[in-house]
């Protein structure tokens, strides 16, 4: 089973978590002087990354907190945890390398 | 001459994992930052500010961490109001949430040798004693279930499951139980959660 580490509680199963979808994307502070192609975009266009993706995932089953991670798409790897509100920490050394 | 009823010794105790329903229990949420905790712990005499995942127990009342900002208080039945009454009037207008959950959910214990084996069928956490030690509380997931676990000494666990779930929980344990030839481990049918 994967295992994923909570910034809160440690490293738990997967079966307790849910995924947030991409993580950074930032609602525009004032909505009502967003055009219609910039609101679109907002709310539906996403980022197909091939390699490291910055993430949100809730502890659901658990301490119910959302926080952020660095995830390998290809392997399912999680390189790197980090809470609401920091940026994101530094690749490890080994992290595998973008594949072009 | 047969021997009357009342002359019979009981069975040996033979059980390995004992599931037991908890008597009804007052349950409280609160909620609310590290200083809203702080208060709230010195008005019940216990602490609030434990680390991540444990409990914190004192004569009358337990106290588990489930989130950074929420604890589970649970006491004696007939505890509900004062402690609630105690704790809205330490935090004054403090900004917090207090819930009284003592309707939602049940309290389970099992018990025995075999616990750790018995939880293991449907709980995916490694519940040896480096990872789970005595003390640990979490909320966690049991098969298809959400429940609180907690640790209270090596072979012995206290559930908390939403009632709506209960009789989920405890059929997925007894059957647990005669998967692992222990065929006496169910919850006493006068018990069984309605």
């Amino acid at each position: 089973m994967l295992l994923i580490t909570c910034p809160y509680c440690g490293t738990r199963p997967e079966l307790e978590f849910a995924y947030g979808g991409q993580a950074h994307v930032a609602r525009p502070q004032d909505p009502a002087a967003v055009g219609a192609q910039d609101w679109a975009d907002f709310l539906y266009m996403r980022d197909n990354t091939r390699g490291v993706h910055a993430e949100r995932w809730r502890h659901t089953h658990g301490c119910g907190r959302f926080f952020n991670a660095l995830r390998d798409t290809r392997s399912d790897q999680f390189l790197g945890i980090y809470r609401v509100g920091e940026s994101a920490p530094a690749l490890p050394p080994d992290a595998p390398k973008e594949v072009p | 001459m047969a021997e009357r009823y009342s002359d019979r010794q009981p069975p040996p105790i033979t059980r390995s994992a004992v599931l037991r329903l908890l008597p009804p229990a007052a349950r409280h949420v609160l909620r609310g930052a590290p200083s809203v905790l702080a208060t709230a712990g010195d008005a019940l005499g216990l602490s609030l500010s434990m680390p991540a995942c444990r409990a914190s127990v004192n004569a009358t009342l337990a106290a588990l961490w489930l989130a950074p900002d929420e604890r589970l208080l649970l006491g004696e039945d007939a505890s509900a109001a004062d402690t609630s009454s105690r704790i809205a009037q330490a935090l004054g207008d403090q900004a917090h949430s207090l819930v009284d959950v003592s309707h939602r959910q049940l309290g389970l214990a099992i018990s025995g040798p075999h616990a750790v084996t018995v939880l293991a069928s449907g709980c995916p956490l490694d519940l040896d004693r480096s990872a789970f030690p005595v003390g640990m509380c979490t909320r966690t997931v049991l098969a298809k279930a959400e429940i609180v676990l907690w640790r209270i000494a090596d072979d012995d666990f206290h559930l908390e499951v939403w009632r709506s779930f209960a009789a989920y929980v405890s059929g997925l344990i007894a059957e647990a139980g005669r998967e692992l030839a222990l065929p006496d481990l169910a919850v006493a049918s006068s018990d069984r959660a309605t």
